[in-house]
C-alpha cells in the first residue's frame, strides 16, 4: 500500500533507468526525448489520478515519513510539467551533449523524482535526503557540457551545495536535539511541550530555525546564500540554468512552506521570528537581485540576478505566512500561484534563449539586437515572458504580484511591500532593455533563426499559459488554494 | 435566451477583430476584402442575437438574472464579470449591431481602396465589441473598461488618418477632452470601491449593477454619497456625450471617416453618456440635484450646439452640432422626466424606467436618422470631394437617392410627424411643459434653429447649381472626379434602409409600447395613439416651429428672398460669436491650456521635475548603477569568499535574532 502511494515516483524512476538502458542501442535523441517525455506522462497521469481519487484528502505513508495530499500532488504536477517543456526545449539543445544524451534525459528525470519527494515528505532525515537526491542529479547536469567554465560552474555548485547541506544537516540536528524529533507534525507538538508560551526565546530552537533557513536558502537563492547562482547560471548549459532556476527554486519553497508551516508555527514568536526573518531576507533578496542586475550584459547572468529578486517577492508570501494567523490562506496560496506563473514565465525565456544562442552562440544582450525583425514570434514570447517577470498585466506576474502583495499588506506587512513595488520598477528597467534592443536595435544579419518543432510547442505552451493565468486566474487560484488549505489547524 | 448567446453578442465582433488583425492583416493583406467581409458577418450574427434578447426581455419582469462570474479573488476582494440584461440593454444592443451593420456595409464602398482597409475594419469591429460589452457589463469595473477602450477606439479611428496633422490634433484633442469627464467617472468608481464596507453587511457588492441598485432602493447610501456619486456619473456622460462644457472634441472629431463618424459619433459612443446615465439612474433619481443638473446642462447644451449648427459651412459639423444638441435633448428629457417622477414622491425602480424610457425612445431613434444623415452627408463628400456645402449644391439631380434619404432624415430630426423623431421630442417637450417651463422655452427655441439648420444644409447642398466640388486640396476624400455622381449600391442600400426606420422606428412608442417594454405604462390602440395626438396643442406649436425654420431656411437658402450675406452682416457680433464657437476653442487653449497649464502649472512642475525630481531619480539611479557594480565586484568567482559570504550571513542573522530580537 504504502509502495503505491508512491507510483509517480517509481514509474519515473524505472523510466529514467530504461533511458539510460535504452540509450545503449538508440542514438537517436528523438526517440530518447520522447521516451522520457513519456515517462513524464505516466507519472503525471498517475498523480492526477491520484488527485481525483484522493479529491482532497490526504494519504500518509511509511510511518508518516511522507504524505500525498494536495499540496504534494500540486507541486508534483508542477515539477512533472517543467520537466516536460523542459525536454521539449531540450531537444535543441541536446546534440551539444555528443554521446551522453540518455543520460542527460535520465538526470533530469531523476531530479525531477527528488523534487516531487521533497514537496511530499514530512520527516527531516526523508526530506534531506530527498533534497540530495535532487541536488546531486543537478550538480551532474550543471558540468554537462564538459567545458572548462561548465566545469568551473559545477565545481563551484558542488562544493557550496556541500556547505550548505551541512548547514542544513547541523540544523535539523540542533532541532533534533531541542525536540527529540524528527517528523514535522512531533515536532511542533514538542516545541508546545517545552516553550509552551511566549515567555522567552529558546536559543538553541533559534539556532536550529536559522540555519535550516540557510540551507533552503541556498536552494531557493536568497541572499546572503545566492553566491553560486551567476556563476553557475552562467556556466551550465543553457536548458539547466532554466531548470534551476524553476524548478530547483519552486522545490526549496516547497519544502520551506512545508517544514515552516507544520513544524514551527506555535508558539507565536518561534513563528514571527521566522516570518521577520524572511521578511529581511525577502527585503535584501529582492534589492541585491534588482539592483546587481541592472549592469550586467550577458542574459543568462541577468536572469539569474533576476531569479534572486524573484525569490525575495516569493519570500513576501512566505513571511506573510509567518505573520499571518493560521486561517488565512491568501498568504500560502499566493505563493504557489505565484510559482506557477513565474515558472512558465522564466522558462518561456530560457527556451527562446535556447533558440537564439543555438544560432548567434552568444549570450550577449547587445546580440538580440533586432531580433524582432529575425524571429518575431520568438521575440515576442520573450517579450511577454518578460512582461511577466515585471509584473505587468495581461501576463500571469501581474495576478501573481498582486495576490502576494495584497496579502502581505493584509498582514502588516506594508514596508516591504513599498520595498517590493519600488524592487519591481527598477526591475522593469533591465528586463525592458531586452525588449528595447530586441524590436528597435538594428540586426545583426538578416538570418532567420531557426528552431525545431518541439522547441516551439514548449515555447507556444510557455507563452499561452502566462497569458490563460494573467487573463483568466480562477482556475489556478483555486488550485493552489486548494493545495494550501492542508495546513489548516 | 441562454447566457452563452448574450455572451457571443459581444464574442462574435471580438473575434473579427482579432482574426482580422492577428490573421488577414499580418499575412493576407492582399485579400483585404475579406476583413470588411468577416466584420459583417460577425456584427450581423451579433445584430441576430441583440434580436433575440430584445424578444427575450419583451414582456420579462426585471433583468434575466444570470449569476456574474468570479474573475479574480483575493481575500475579501472579489471582481467579477457578467452580463446585466434588461430591456435598457437590449435595446441599446439592437441600435449598436444595427446601426453598426449598415455602417460597415456602407464602409465597403466608402472605404475602397484606402491601404489601411484591413487596419480600418479591425478597429470598426473592436469598436463595435467594445461598445456592446459595455451595454452588457453588469459591473462597474467591467463598465468602466469598455468605457476607456471605446474612447481608445475612438481616438483610433479619428485619427485613422493619422498622416493628416488636422486628424491627428482632433484624435488627440477628443481622447484628452473625454479623458476629463472620465476621471470623475473613475472617481464614483473608486468612492464606491473604498465604500463597499458601507454595503457589504448586506451581502452587496458595491461594484455590481444590481447590488447598487438594491443599496439605493433600501437607503443604504445617504443622500450625499448618492449624490457625489451621481456627480461623477455624470462627468463622465458629459465627456462622452459631447454635452457643454466639454462638447469641443465632437465637431472636431469629424476628420475621422465619415463612417466612423455615424456610428462612433452620431449612433452609439457619443450616446454611451447618455445610457450611463440611464443605467444608473435610480442614483440620480434618489438624489435630485444631480437630475436636476443633468436637465440643466441638457437643455442649455441643446440650445447653445443649435446656435453653433446654424452657421457652420462645413456640412459634416453642422450634423456634428445637430448630434451634440439632440444629446442634449436626450439629458434633458432624462433629467426632467426624472424629476417629474421624483416629484410625485414614490421613487421605486419601476417608476423610475418609466422616466427613462422618455430618454432612451429619443436615443433609439436619434440613431437611425443621424447616422443617416452623416452617410448622406458622407454620400455627398464622396461624389464632391468636399465637406465645404459652399461648394456643393445641385446635387438633387445627380443624387436622388442621396437627396431623399437626407431629407427623409432631415425632416424626422426636425419632427415632422408622423416621423420617428416626431415622436420622441414630443414626449421630452410635454414633460419638460410640466416640469420646468424654461427649460420647454429652450427647448422649443432648439426645435425652431433644428429644423432651419438641417434645412440650411439640405438647400445649401441639394438645391441650386453645382458650385464645382473640391478645389483638390484634400487628402483622402479627394477621389478627383470630374462629375459628382451617385453613389454606388453598397453605400445607397444602408442609407435606404436607415431611412425607412427613421420613418417607423417612432412608431414604437405610438401606442405605448416601448414604455411598456421599458417597464412602465400601458399601452393603447395604434391610430388612436397615431393620429389621437394631432388633437393636442403642444404637437401642432412644435410643428409650427419647425415650419417657420423651415421656412426661414428655404427664404434665405432655397429662393434666397432674404440675402443670407446680409443677414450675417447685419447680426454681425452674433454671427461671428457663434461661428467662432463662442470662443471656447481659444478660450480653453490660451487662457486654460497656455496660460495657466503651460505657462503657469507645467512650467512649474518642469522645474520641480528637472531640478527636484531628475535630480533625486539620477542621483538614486547613479547610485543603484554604482551599488549594482559595487555589489558585482564581489561575485569575484573565488569560492572561498562565496562560502565566507554565507557563513558571515548565518552568523549575522544569529546574533541579530537572539541579541537584537
Amino acid at each position: 500500500m504504502d509502495f503505491l502511494a508512491l507510483t509517480p515516483e517509481w514509474s519515473l524512476a524505472a523510466f529514467a533507468i530504461a533511458v539510460i538502458l535504452l540509450s545503449l542501442f538508440v542514438r537517436d535523441r528523438l526517440v530518447l526525448a520522447l521516451f522520457s517525455l513519456a515517462g513524464v506522462i505516466v507519472s503525471a497521469a498517475v498523480a492526477i489520478g491520484f488527485a481525483t481519487w484522493l479529491s482532497g484528502s490526504a494519504m500518509v505513508v511509511f510511518g508518516n515519513m511522507l504524505v500525498v495530499d494536495s499540496f504534494a500532488l500540486f507541486f508534483k504536477l508542477l515539477f512533472l510539467g517543467i520537466a516536460a517543456l523542459l525536454i521539449l526545449a531540450s531537444l535543441d539543445y541536446a546534440p551539444k551533449f555528443a554521446e551522453s544524451q540518455g543520460e542527460y534525459f535520465a538526470l533530469v528525470l531523476l531530479s525531477t523524482l527528488g523534487m516531487m519527494l521533497m514537496a511530499a515528505t514530512t520527516e527531516l532525515i526523508a526530506i534531506y535526503v530527498a533534497l540530495e537526491l535532487t541536488s546531486i542529479s543537478l550538480y551532474v547536469l550543471v558540468g554537462f557540457l564538459k567545458e572548462p567554465k561548465a566545469s568551473e560552474a559545477a565545481l563551484k555548485y558542488l562544493l557550496l551545495g556541500a556547505v550548505a547541506s551541512a548547514v542544513l544537516l547541523f540544523g535539523m540536528a540542533m532541532v533534533f536535539g531541542f525536540t527529540g524529533q524528527t517528523k514535522l507534525g512531533d515536532i511542533v507538538l514538542a516545541i508546545l511541550r517545552l516553550a509552551p508560551d511566549n515567555s522567552g526565546a529558546s536559543p538553541a530552537l533559534i539556532f536550529g530555525v536559522v540555519l535550516l533557513v540557510a540551507g533552503f536558502g541556498f536552494k531557493i537563492a536568497s541572499v546572503p546564500f545566492q553566491m553560486w547562482v551567476p556563476d553557475v547560471y552562467e556556466g551550465a548549459p543553457t536548458p539547466v540554468t532554466g531548470y534551476l532556476s524553476v524548478a530547483s527554486k519552486a522545490a526549496g519553497f516547497a519544502v520551506v512552506l512545508r517544514v515552516f508551516y507544520s513544524a514551527f508555527i506555535v508558539p507565536d514568536w518561534v513563528a514571527v521570528d521566522w516570518g521577520m526573518l524572511f521578511a529581511v531576507l525577502a527585503a535584501i533578496s529582492m534589492t541585491v537581485g534588482n539592483v546587481v542586475a541592472l549592469p550586467q550584459t550577458n542574459i543568462k547572468r541577468m536572469l539569474g540576478y533576476s531569479s534572486i529578486a524573484q525569490a525575495g517577492y516569493l519570500m513576501v508570501g512566505v513571511a506573510t505566512v509567518g505573520l499571518a494567523p493560521a486561517t488565512d490562506i491568501v498568504g500560502r496560496s499566493s505563493i504557489l500561484f505565484f510559482l506557477a506563473g513565474y515558472a512558465l514565465a522564466n522558462l518561456g525565456a530560457f527556451i527562446a534563449i535556447i533558440a537564439v544562442s543555438n544560432q548567434t552562440n552568444s549570450d550577449l544582450i547587445a546580440d538580440y539586437s533586432g531580433m524582432g525583425k529575425r524571429a518575431p514570434l520568438l521575440s515576442l514570447a520573450l517579450t511577454l515572458s518578460l512582461v511577466s517577470l515585471i509584473g505587468m498585466p495581461p501576463a500571469a506576474g501581474f495576478i501573481g504580484k498582486f495576490y502576494i502583495f495584497s496579502g502581505a499588506v493584509q498582514h502588516g506587512l506594508l514596508w516591504l511591500v513599498i520595498i517590493a513595488v519600488i524592487n519591481s520598477v527598477v526591475s522593469a528597467y533591465y528586463y525592458m532593455r531586452v525588449v528595447k534592443v530586441m524590436w528597435f536595435g538594428e540586426p545583426a544579419s538578416a538570418e532567420k533563426v531557426p528552431s525545431s518543432a518541439a522547441l516551439k510547442l514548449a515555447l507556444t505552451l510557455t507563452t499561452l499559459g502566462v497569458l490563460f493565468i494573467g487573463i483568466v486566474p480562477g482556475y489556478l487560484m483555486r488550485l493552489a488554494q486548494a493545495a494550501s488549505n492542508i495546513f489548516v489547524f | 435566451m441562454s447566457e452563452a448567446a448574450a455572451w457571443l453578442v459581444l464574442f462574435l465582433p471580438l473575434a473579427s477583430f482579432l482574426i482580422i488583425s492577428l490573421v488577414i492583416r499580418p499575412f493576407f493583406n492582399r485579400y483585404s476584402q475579406w476583413a470588411g467581409y468577416l466584420t459583417i458577418l460577425a456584427i450581423g450574427g451579433a445584430l441576430v442575437l441583440s434580436l433575440m434578447a430584445l424578444k427575450a426581455t419583451t414582456g420579462h419582469e426585471g433583468p434575466i438574472g444570470w449569476d456574474p462570474h468570479s474573475w479574480i479573488t483575493v481575500g475579501s476582494f472579489n471582481l467579477r464579470l457578467g452580463i446585466y440584461m434588461n430591456s435598457l440593454t437590449a435595446i441599446m444592443l439592437v441600435v449598436v449591431s444595427g446601426v453598426s451593420l449598415m455602417v460597415q456595409v456602407y464602409s465597403q464602398g466608402y472605404m475602397k481602396g484606402d491601404p489601411g482597409y484591413a487596419r480600418y475594419f479591425a478597429f470598426m469591429s473592436l469598436f463595435t465589441a467594445s461598445m456592446l460589452g459595455l451595454v452588457l457589463a453588469s459591473n462597474v469595473v467591467m463598465l468602466y473598461a469598455f468605457w476607456e477602450l471605446v474612447g481608445l477606439c475612438s481616438y483610433l479611428l479619428i485619427g485613422f488618418w493619422y498622416h493628416r496633422p488636422a486628424a491627428a490634433a482632433a484624435a488627440k484633442k477628443a481622447f484628452i477632452v473625454t479623458r476629463l469627464g472620465d476621471f470623475g467617472f473613475l472617481l464614483a468608481i473608486l468612492y464606491l470601491f473604498f465604500h463597499q464596507g458601507a454595503i457589504a453587511g448586506q451581502g452587496l457588492n458595491s461594484l455590481e449593477i444590481p447590488d447598487i441598485y438594491r443599496a439605493v432602493q433600501t437607503g443604504l447610501l445617504g443622500t450625499a454619497v448618492l449624490t457625489w456619486l451621481g456627480l461623477g456619473i455624470f462627468a463622465g456622460a458629459v465627456g462622452k456625450s459631447a454635452q457643454f462644457p466639454l462638447h469641443v472634441w465632437l465637431p472636431d472629431a469629424m476628420e475621422g471617416p465619415t463612417p466612423v463618424s455615424a456610428l462612433i459619433h452620431a449612433a452609439t459612443m457619443v450616446a454611451a453618456g447618455v445610457f450611463l446615465v440611464a443605467r444608473f439612474f435610480p442614483i440620480f433619481e434618489a438624489a435630485p440635484a444631480t437630475l436636476r443638473l443633468v436637465a440643466v446642462i441638457g437643455g442649455a447644451t441643446a440650445v447653445f450646439a443649435a446656435t453653433m449648427g446654424m452657421v457652420m459651412n462645413d456640412i459634416k459639423r453642422v450634423v456634428a452640432y445637430s448630434t451634440i444638441s439632440q444629446l442634449g435633448y436626450m439629458m434633458l428629457g432624462l433629467g426632467v422626466a426624472g424629476l417629474a417622477v421624483a416629484r410625485e414622491g414614490h421613487v421605486t425602480a419601476e417608476v423610475a424606467r418609466a422616466a427613462v424610457a422618455i430618454g432612451i425612445f429619443h436615443l433609439f431613434n436619434h440613431a437611425f436618422f443621424k447616422a443617416l444623415l452623416f452617410l448622406g452627408s458622407g454620400s455627398v463628400n464622396h461624389a464632391t470631394g468636399t465637406v465645404d456645402m459652399r461648394l456643393m449644391g445641385g446635387l438633387r439631380k445627380v443624387m436622388p437617392w442621396t437627396y431623399i434619404t437626407f431629407v427623409i432624415a432631415g425632416l424626422s430630426l426636425a419632427g415632422v410627424w408622423p416621423l420617428a423623431g416626431f415622436w420622441s421630442k414630443d414626449e421630452i417637450l410635454a414633460v419638460a411643459l410640466k416640469e420646468q417651463p424654461v427649460l420647454f422655452a429652450l427647448a422649443l427655441l432648439t426645435v425652431f434653429m433644428t429644423a432651419f439648420y438641417i434645412f440650411r444644409v439640405v438647400f445649401l447642398t441639394f438645391c441650386g447649381e453645382y458650385r464645382g466640388g473640391a478645389p483638390g486640396e484634400h487628402g483622402h476624400d479627394a477621389h478627383a472626379h470630374g462629375k459628382p455622381h451617385e453613389s454606388p449600391p453598397v453605400m445607397v442600400v444602408p442609407m435606404v434602409i436607415l431611412s425607412v426606420l427613421a420613418v417607423i422606428s417612432g412608431f414604437w412608442n405610438v401606442n405605448g409600447a416601448f414604455s411598456v417594454f421599458m417597464g412602465e405604462g400601458q399601452t393603447k390602440g395604434f391610430f388612436e395613439g397615431f393620429f389621437g395626438i394631432l388633437a393636442h396643442p403642444l404637437p401642432w406649436i412644435a410643428m409650427i416651429v419647425a415650419g417657420l425654420g423651415i421656412f426661414l431656411a428655404y427664404l434665405m437658402y432655397g429662393s434666397k428672398r432674404i440675402s443670407a450675406e446680409r443677414m450675417g452682416e447685419r447680426f454681425k457680433p452674433i454671427y461671428t460669436l457663434f461661428y467662432r464657437k463662442y470662443y471656447f476653442d481659444e478660450l480653453y487653449e490660451n487662457l486654460f491650456v497656455r496660460r495657466s497649464l503651460v505657462n503657469g502649472l507645467f512650467a512649474g512642475f518642469q522645474k520641480f521635475d528637472t531640478n527636484v525630481v531628475d535630480g533625486a531619480v539620477n542621483g538614486l539611479a547613479n547610485v543603484t548603477v554604482a551599488t549594482g557594480k559595487g555589489v558585482r565586484r564581489w561575485q569575484t568567482g573565488q569560492l572561498q569568499l562565496y562560502g565566507l559570504f554565507m557563513g558571515i550571513g548565518i552568523v549575522v542573522i544569529v546574533l541579530v535574532l537572539l541579541f537584537a530580537g
